[in-house]
Order: structure tokens, then sequence, then C-alpha cells
């Protein structure tokens, strides 16, 4: 860590000590620690128990993932990676995978997309702008088991006579080929547990864009107009480009939303293999298997995936803060 | 923070406004689709067991009942008390270590400061199964297992990096002379923030107590783990509701529908607020 930035540290190593006489140098830096010192120990108890709970309690679960606590009686002796390794023999497993990342594809890629395309409609400024908005995001403030029992029923695969929900609707329409098992297709249903997912999150994506579409200057999209451009030509050469970092943005918040994805598919289907993740098989090596040490393992692939993700993305963000 | 400033109306040439035809029908569309699941929680809720049949699924009730809702409050409140027990204290404790914490690490910064809060920030973005078994058994060897107090601290040091960071991005716009004068004055850390800081710190807090009260309002991760069936907050238990396929329709939407009240009168009473915590979790607000 550097040991100065301007801009956005205000903090105590800036400011220069009132009237500091020039004194002996050992005087000067004891000043200097009493200047910082009182803010390190309020900071002490949030420090302490971060250290704790997030990476302590890491490093003991990967203690865990790396032993033979394959029962909760059985001693913990150290085996290296063996559940780390045996995992991908499992069909299961691999199965659960497969399941995890065409949710994810499919819910950061309707979610991006219906985000951005809502923006975009509404960037203009638009009549009743306020509700719009207050529509597309009511349902973030739901809680994903509560979506879950809604589209539950909207997404009941029954056979058509007792179809109820989306099937129902598109028989009603006269749509009755759009009727499909939903998630309980064996092969896409992962695809169809994302749509109440991408229904929660748009309204997110939106606010996000929008918020991206409205920083750029409104002179930037004059000077482009004079200069010749369609309104068309002004989004496609000035304002997408400028959208690049919320876009990234969004990507890392909903793909790290997506690998942890674990309440919607329990209140979805439970615990059925059709729509095992990661997630939901972790919960059951806990609570039904009771075989700590590959829960510990799951959870360790989980946090691998979601640090890949958003490592990279603290580190640019706090580097493009300190440049600020 | 003017997130979402309005663009003011553009110039209005004929083409202009055709298209703003377009896109106003185009909006509203979507509005349908997204209120889709709003109509038929609703429209359910109130059918009676009678009516719970395909041919009638996507109908308004025949006759109006509220029986559901009876059956699904009952099922329900001591849960639903559970939730606040456990969200109006945790939202509080929240919201006062984050201030201190954001007063700290924008105002009284320390060598490293950075790098914890750093940190601090990994935190956030962490999958909780990855601490969850470990959590379990260290709430179990200090009894903290099973009960509601076990489940605030939980949610409590969890949110910590986010109340973090919502307060010390929002102290970062108090300018530094202000605190500078009260130090002139004599002012220690802790009476400057008292009475620099925390007077201008209101909207700050309206954010993070929203936040922090809808996450754990709304938390079925760390309840399903940590609490037992005397402290099931409202998302378990309705789960479970969901869950025992004998429990009509009707019953399971209005319960839904209760346990989701809290949370959308927040939403929809202080929605700015709403709207900038969640600006905040993609940390480029």
């Amino acid at each position: 860590m550097p040991a100065s930035e301007p801009a956005l540290t205000t903090g105590g190593r800036r400011r220069p000590a009132p009237a500091a006489p020039a004194g002996p140098p050992r005087r000067r830096r004891r000043r200097r620690v009493r200047a910082w010192l009182p803010g390190l120990v309020l900071l002490t108890p949030s420090i302490v128990a971060i250290g704790v709970f997030v990476y302590g309690l890491i490093g003991w679960n990967l203690r865990l993932a790396l032993s033979s606590k394959t029962t909760d009686i059985s001693p913990a002796h150290f085996v290296g990676l063996r559940n780390f390794t045996r995992l991908w023999g499992e069909e299961r497993w691999n199965l659960a995978v497969r399941h995890a990342v065409l949710f994810t594809v499919v819910f950061v890629g309707g979610a991006l997309l219906l985000g951005w395309l809502l923006a975009l409609l509404l960037d203009k400024g638009m009549r009743a702008e306020a509700g719009f908005r207050a529509v597309y995001l009511f349902p973030m403030a739901i809680s994903f088991i509560a979506t879950g029992i809604v589209w539950r029923w909207l997404m009941n695969p029954a056979p058509p006579e007792r179809a109820v929900g989306l099937n129902a609707l598109f028989q009603r329409l006269g749509l009755g080929f759009l009727a499909n098992d939903w998630w309980q297709n064996d092969r896409w249903g992962m695809a169809a547990m994302a749509v109440p997912a991408v229904w929660q999150m748009a309204g997110y994506v939106m606010a996000l864009f929008l918020a991206g579409f409205r920083s750029v200057p409104e002179d930037l999209r004059e000077a482009a107009r004079v200069d010749g451009c369609s309104e068309w030509q002004v989004y496609r050469y000035v304002v997408f480009p400028q959208l690049r970092p919320v876009t990234l943005s969004a990507l890392i918040i909903l793909g790290h939303i997506s690998l942890k994805v674990f309440d919607l598919v329990v209140a979805m289907s439970g615990k059925q293999i059709i729509t095992d993740v990661p997630a939901v098989y972790m919960w059951q090596m806990v609570f039904d298997a009771h075989n700590p040490a590959k829960g510990a393992a799951i959870a360790t692939y989980m946090l691998l995936a979601v640090a890949v993700l958003i490592l990279p993305y603290l580190i640019w963000t706090l580097r493009s803060e300190r440049r600020s | 923070m003017t997130v979402l400033a309005r663009r003011p109306p553009s110039l209005r040439s004929s083409g202009g406004r055709r298209l703003g035809a377009v896109r106003f029908v185009l909006l509203l569309g979507f509005v349908v689709l997204f209120l889709i699941p709003l109509y038929v929680l609703l429209a359910t809720s109130f059918k009676p067991l009678e009516e719970a049949d395909p041919s009638r699924a996507w109908s308004l009730p025949r006759t109006w009942t509220l029986e559901g809702w009876r059956a699904a409050l009952d099922a329900l409140a001591p849960a639903l008390w559970n939730s606040v027990k456990l969200a109006v204290p945790g939202a509080a404790i929240s919201a006062v270590l984050g201030s201190l914490n954001g007063y700290v690490l924008s105002k009284w910064r320390f060598p490293y400061a950075d790098a914890v809060f750093a940190a601090f920030l990994f935190g956030m973005f962490i999958p909780y199964q990855a601490v969850m078994i470990p959590l379990v058994q260290l709430m179990t060897k200090t009894h903290l297992i099973g009960g509601i107090p076990g489940l605030v601290l939980a949610h409590v040091v969890y949110g910590i990096p986010i109340c973090t960071l919502i307060f010390r991005n929002y102290y970062a716009t108090i300018p530094d002379e202000l605190l500078e004068a009260a130090r002139v004055d004599g002012a220690g850390m802790l009476r400057a923030y008292a009475s620099v800081v925390l007077p201008n710190s209101g909207p700050a807090f309206a954010v993070v107590l929203i936040w922090q009260f809808t996450s754990m309002w709304n938390d079925f991760l760390f309840a399903v783990f940590l609490t037992g069936p005397a402290s099931w907050p409202a998302t378990v238990q309705l789960n479970n509701i969901a869950g025992s396929m004998v429990v009509p329709y009707g019953q399971q939407m209005a319960a839904a529908i209760l346990a989701s009240l809290p949370t959308l009168l927040v939403y929809v009473l202080l929605g700015r607020f709403f709207m900038r915590g969640l600006m905040a979790g993609a940390l480029k607000g």
C-alpha cells in the first residue's frame, strides 16, 4: 500500500500537525502515532470480527476440507486434496456444476440484456418515469423464497388438462406450443430456473445502466449530433462505449450472486437432483449426509469460483478509486 | 450521490414523438410482465379452496375470502415476530458499527487502512457457505446455535463490510475543514464524531438501516443453518409452509405476501434510500 494518496484519503497523516514545532523526530513520530492510534482502536473490534469470522473460518473450513472427517464422528486427519479430486468422479457433482454454469449464463445474460433494454427505453426521460422504475425494481425487495413460491406456481409443469400457471395462460392465449415442462426438464431446466432470478434482478441492472447512461454528459451527445450522427449512432459510438465500467460491475455482481444461488432453488424445487447446484449439494452434505469434509470441499470450490471473479474486480476498483 | 438525475425532456420532433410513443408502449408492456407474479399472488391468496381449479387459475376469485390469509397468519405469526426480533436490532447494531468504522476509515486513517478496508470488502462477496460449517461448530460450542442472538451476531459480523463501505463513501463527502475546526476547539476523535459527523449522517443511516433490515429479513441461508424451529424467521417458515405439498395455493400465496410485506413497505415508503443502498453494493456508486 502506498504511503500517501490524495483525494480520498483525508486522514490523520496528511493533516499537518497544527503549529507543530520542528521538534526532535522521535517526538514528532509519537505525535503522529497519537493522531491515528484512536482510530485503529475504534476499528479493532471490527478488524477482529472480520479476521476471525471471515478469514479464520475460511481457514478452518479449508482445513476441514483437507481432512478425513467424512462423518460427524470420524477423526480429522490430513488427507490432502482427496475430497476435492473425488468430487469430479461423481455424477452428481458434475451435474451440479453444469447446472450452476447454465443458470449463470442464462441469468447473467438475461438480466443484463433486459436491464440494459429497460434503461435504454427510459434514458431520454419519460412521463411517469419514477413509476416505471418502481415497478421494475420492486421484485428486489422480496426474498428469493417468496419469489420461488409464486414462480413455482407460474412454471408448473403439469400436463395440459391439469395445467396451471404460465402453461395454462399460454393455452388460453392460443400459444399452447409454448407450454413446456420448465425446470423439470432434465437438460434445460436450469435455464427456466433462471427466469425468476432475471425477474428479480433486472430492475437492479436497469438502475445501474440508467445511472451509467445519464453520467454521459449531454454536451458529448450534442457534439456528436452536430457532427451529423443519428440518434442511434450517438448511442452506438458515444454512449455505449462509456458503459463498459458499469457493464463490468453489473456482470460481476450478477455473476457472484449466481454462483451462490441457493434460496431460489430450494424454494422452487427443494432438494431435487434435477436442479441440484453446489450450494444445495453442500447443504445436504451437512444436514442429511453428515459429511463435513465433503461439504467443506464443495464450499471451498464455491469460494474459489467467487474469488476468481471478485478479486480482480476489487483490485481494479480500489486502484481506480485511488487514481481519482 | 444523485444517481438517477432526470434528463431534461429532449427536443420534440414529430419523429421523436412517435419514437417516444413506441418506447412508452414497450415500457408499459414490461410493466405488465413484471406485475404478473404480483397479480397471481394477490388473486390466488383471496380464492376459496373450491376455486383452486386449474381452469380458474388466472381468473379473479368469484367469492373473495380471507381463509387463506387467516391460515397463513396463524402459521407464520411466530416466525414473523422472530424476523422482527432479528432484523430490527440487527440493523440498528450494524448501522452504529458501520458509522464508526466508516468514520475511522475516511477521517482517522491509520497506516495500512486501505489494506484493512480491502480485506473487509472481500468479506462482502464471499459465499457464506465457505464459513458455514465452522460457524455452526463455533456457535454450537458457544451455545449460540439455534437462537436469535446467534443469528443477529452472524448478520452483524458479515454485514460489517457493506455498512462500512456505505458510511466511508458518505463521510468522504464531509469536508475535512469541519473536523479540523472541531479539533482546533480541542475535540478528540469521539467528540468530533458526535458534534460534527453524527449530525450529518442522517441519509447514510437511512441507507444502511434499510439495506440491513431488508437483507436480514430476506435471508434464508444463515437462518436455515443457525436457527431451530423455535427461532425460525419468516423465510424459513415460509419455505416449510410451501414445501409441504398439502398446503393449498391460496394459503401459500397469502403467506408469501405476509412475509414480504415489511420489506415491500420499506421499499415503497423509502425507495430512494433503498436505491442508494443497491448502488453502494456495486461499489462504484
